[in-house]
């Protein structure tokens, strides 16, 4: 099967079986293709002793950690084939990730999110409430992951209007005005944890403000380390939101600019899912064997999809727990996990989270 | 005004080119027609046609020729 066959079928349709059989044979083949095609990653995966073409499972295909994509430019294509360049989020005085993509891997993370956030929302594009400020994409030579995070998203939407100002201020009468013009129809909002939680919700109880958002859907990510710190969970987010705006879809997004396109998104039951596009494994710190359900560990990201940088297999920085696999009650099939937080010691790379530390 | 000039002028405001340029413009071709133009683009043709671009046309619509085809699909209506 090929990654557009993968990207063909209902996105939570694989049984873990199943999804192990064909990823450790995509993701093996794309290992020998990176390897291959890229120098740096052929030493990298040779220094941590692999050499092998054949992998018998799925933990054995080789990860690297997520930081390396700061340090190096690590791509598996000829210079002339690079199509576009992805930052990561980051503070001044942090290294960027540096994330290189050809056509095809380009308009594959584009058709992946699609597929993954139209099996929640539908395919008719909704009227759209972006819950940011439009400074965020004025300069478009270097606009910031939160930038390209609320564009990526934008093509869900038509009509889009934003509820901030640029100086994070929330524009009562033009959300208000936007509600009474598109009354009855389904409203998307789409907005980083953070920000919709200090700048929107906050705003809006400490202004005795209403907004009637019963007809909404809530998209939001990016970081919750600053709420976190604020003590605020998910559960309290959720029902603070139902409460002050009727707000019943509520859903967050676990993803990162090094596997832009294959989100987590959170289901009815407050889990985060993998669709069959990617697969997770929570590792042992101490010997990164693989962890039991329940038990936390790091957070290991995998995809079939970027062919043109060896991404495909990553340590990241965050902590998670397995809770089950394709038994959720939501119905979906494979892995479900939630997200502890950040490791400690790692740097701070959420788009709100840095957005919060630049204050 | 054909739907083909309305079309053509939809591109031209957009990308500030000559209407005898838009022919051979490509997405990320062009310093604006980048990702943010691109969204610029889907809105000025939605509202130039009076019409709703799905999602997965919104990310096929990849050059200028790309977009013809794609809009003379049934669902839009439109010929060229």
């Amino acid at each position: 099967m090929t990654y557009e066959e993968l990207l063909s079928l209902e996105p939570y349709s694989l049984s873990q079986v199943r999804k192990n059989e064909l990823f450790v044979e995509l993701l093996g083949a794309l290992t020998e293709k990176h390897r291959q095609m890229s120098y740096c990653y052929a030493d990298i995966i040779r220094t941590l002793g692999y050499d092998r073409k054949e992998f018998q499972t799925v933990q054995d295909i080789p990860f690297l950690p997520v930081r390396l994509f700061k340090h190096l430019d690590l791509m598996s294509i000829p210079k002339e084939n690079i199509f576009k360049m992805m930052t990561s989020s980051g503070t001044s005085g942090q290294q960027v990730s540096k994330i290189y993509l050809d056509k095809e891997t380009a308009s594959w993370q584009q058709k992946t999110l699609a597929k993954i956030v139209s099996s929640f929302i539908g395919t008719s594009r909704l009227p759209m409430i972006i819950l940011d400020c439009p400074s965020v994409l004025k300069n478009r030579h270097s606009f910031s992951a939160r930038g390209a995070g609320i564009l990526g998203f934008s093509m869900f939407g038509r009509k889009s209007i934003y509820a901030l100002d640029d100086n994070m201020d929330l524009q009562y009468e033009v959300v208000r005005d936007f509600l009474q013009e598109h009354k009855g129809e389904d409203i998307l909002l789409f907005g980083f944890t953070f920000m919709v939680w200090k700048y929107f919700l906050q705003a809006v109880k400490d202004r005795n403000l209403f907004f009637d958002l019963s007809n909404g859907f809530l998209l939001h990510g990016g970081g919750w380390k600053k709420l976190a710190q604020e003590s605020v969970s998910n559960e309290q987010f959720r029902q603070e939101l139902a409460k002050i705006c009727g707000l019943k879809y509520v859903h967050s997004y676990y993803g990162m600019v090094e596997q832009t396109g294959p989100i987590c998104m959170e289901c009815e039951a407050g889990h985060l899912h993998v669709s069959n596009c990617s697969d997770i494994i929570m590792r042992r710190s101490r010997d990164f064997s693989p962890c039991d359900i329940g038990e936390p560990g790091i957070v290991q990201v995998l995809t079939p999809m970027p062919q043109s940088y060896p991404g495909h297999s990553l340590l990241t920085e965050d902590e998670g727990v397995l809770l089950g696999v394709d038994d959720c009650p939501c119905g979906r099939k494979g892995k479900y996990f939630k997200i502890m937080g950040r490791l400690a010691n790692a740097e701070l790379r959420g788009c709100s989270d840095t957005y919060a530390v630049g204050k | 005004m054909t739907d083909l000039e309305k079309y053509t002028k939809v591109f031209a405001e957009t990308f500030d080119v000559n209407e005898s340029e838009v022919e051979k413009l490509e997405y990320q071709g062009i310093e604006l027609w980048d990702s943010v133009g691109h969204m610029s683009l889907i809105s000025a043709l939605e509202e130039a046609f009076d019409i709703m671009l799905d999602t997965d046309d919104i990310i096929e619509l990849s050059s200028f020729e790309k977009g013809k085809e794609i809009l003379s699909k049934n669902a839009y209506g439109i010929k060229f």
